[in-house]
């Protein structure tokens, strides 16, 4: 979706401000909300598509004046509510109203380290040739699905260059509507920035997206 | 994500609406962490122990200990440079948001720079999670336009002939900057160049300590 997410070359967010020997957290409550966005999806049974889309889907001031784990928090609670973990009304009224669905187990103590340290592995076995070699020049689709996608904007009707092969992985379209993993082929795709910019872009400047193949076509 | 979000974050909130909303927050928060223990879903010593895993054990010094090791030790670098998850997996580094790594590296030529417009993704096995202003909007959206003035609001400037290059992280690949060795460290120890490594140089938007700064 053309969201508010979707932020590269906006202008007017104002100068970045990094903030000297930053903690992990800065408050308790982003600890746990956190923490419970993590241990959720397994039990929860999203995937990491469903997870982002659920964040990025929501009106552009929402998304602008929240905070980053507030994010967090509201996806976790959109995530819950659409598979029937919990209700709205329980959210609102911080408690308990219903019973537990059932079949829903919790991550142990004993498998945190286990299954972080083992993550989710997106690449997977290819079923067919790549279409496009590295050093090829494509052109992005000028493509604005309504649903989650990972093209951005900025490179939309943009040619560049293949520049790396990264295999076949996941493909975030239909892996977050839930309609299967259908793996395609991952580019990292370079672009010159006057070709993303204009004449006034910086000559010097190159940039890369990861695009999966059904984002590219021949020019 | 807009600055006014910098105060949700700072440690001292001026007036009552915003000291209202951050309790909101919390007290939300909490009850949520209440219902979904109740109900069974999550086992609050489980969340104990994955705050203390990526508050103590997955962060940027991880990252510092690769950068390190690759620039005493030219084997590991060239296994760095072309398998890195392999390569940051003998360091005992690997996981989620980490699952393929590929690492690039800076040269008199040209300095890498990473972002994600779309989110926050972010090389977690070897920098921990990212902080605010990687995950901001300033950052998010001008890395990718503006990538020197950015470095300017780091203080970091360039040589003008030398190429920048950004690495938007759309997919499942996660990005390190390797970054030069500073000159003047000829014989320092694995140990002593890893003093210079800092969070900021293995995203780009930093340069390591030079000798002098050494602590």
């Amino acid at each position: 979706m053309d969201g508010a997410h979707d932020m590269g070359g906006a202008e007017g967010f104002g100068p970045v401000v990094p903030e000297p020997n930053e903690p992990v957290f800065h408050a308790d409550w982003e600890r746990r909300a956190f923490a419970l966005t993590v241990a959720m999806a397994r039990p929860g049974g999203w995937n990491i598509d469903m997870s982002r889309f659920a964040r990025e889907n929501r009106p552009p001031e929402d998304y602008l004046s929240k905070s980053y784990f507030e994010l967090w928090l509201a996806g976790l609670e959109t995530l819950m509510i659409e598979r029937g973990l919990v209700t709205r009304e329980e959210i609102e009224a911080g408690k308990a109203l219903a019973p537990p669905k059932p079949g829903v187990k919790p991550i142990a103590p004993n498998e945190v380290t286990p299954a972080i340290r083992r993550g989710g592995a997106t690449e997977r076995e290819p079923k067919q040739p790549a279409m496009f070699a590295v050093g090829e020049t494509v052109r992005m689709k000028n493509i604005h699905p309504v649903t989650h996608t990972r093209l951005p904007q900025y490179v939309r009707g943009h040619l560049g260059t293949i520049e790396l092969n990264h295999g076949c992985h996941v493909f975030p379209d239909t892996n977050s509507l839930g309609q299967g993993e259908d793996p395609q082929w991952l580019y990292t795709v370079r672009f010159d920035g006057p070709e993303l910019w204009g004449k006034d872009g910086d000559p010097t400047l190159s940039v890369s997206v990861d695009a999966w193949e059904s984002y590219l076509e021949r020019t | 994500m807009s600055d006014h979000d910098h105060d949700h974050h700072g440690h001292h909130h001026h007036h009552d609406h915003e000291h209202s909303e951050l309790s909101e927050t919390e007290l939300r928060v909490r009850a949520l962490e209440s219902i979904l223990t109740e109900k069974g879903y999550v086992d609050p010593a489980a969340l104990d122990l994955l705050i203390d895993l990526y508050e103590k054990k997955i962060g940027p010094r991880n990252g510092v200990r690769v950068v390190a090791k690759a620039w005493s030790d030219p084997a590991y670098r060239e296994r760095l440079m072309k398998d890195a998850t392999a390569a940051i997996a003998e360091l005992d580094y690997s996981g989620r948001q980490g699952e393929h790594m590929v690492v690039v590296e800076n040269t008199p030529e040209q300095h890498n720079m990473v972002v994600c417009t779309l989110c926050s993704c972010y090389p977690h096995p070897v920098l921990g999670l990212p902080p605010v202003w990687y995950k901001s909007a300033p950052y998010r959206s001008r890395a990718v336009s503006d990538p020197r003035g950015v470095l300017r609001d780091f203080a970091v400037t360039l040589p003008d002939i030398t190429k920048i290059r950004v690495w938007d992280s759309t997919a499942e690949i996660r990005y390190l900057v390797l970054p030069m060795r500073p000159e003047g460290t000829e014989g320092w120890s694995e140990q002593q160049l890893a003093e210079l490594v800092t969070r900021d140089s293995m995203i780009g938007t930093g340069l390591p300590k030079q000798p002098s700064e050494a602590a």
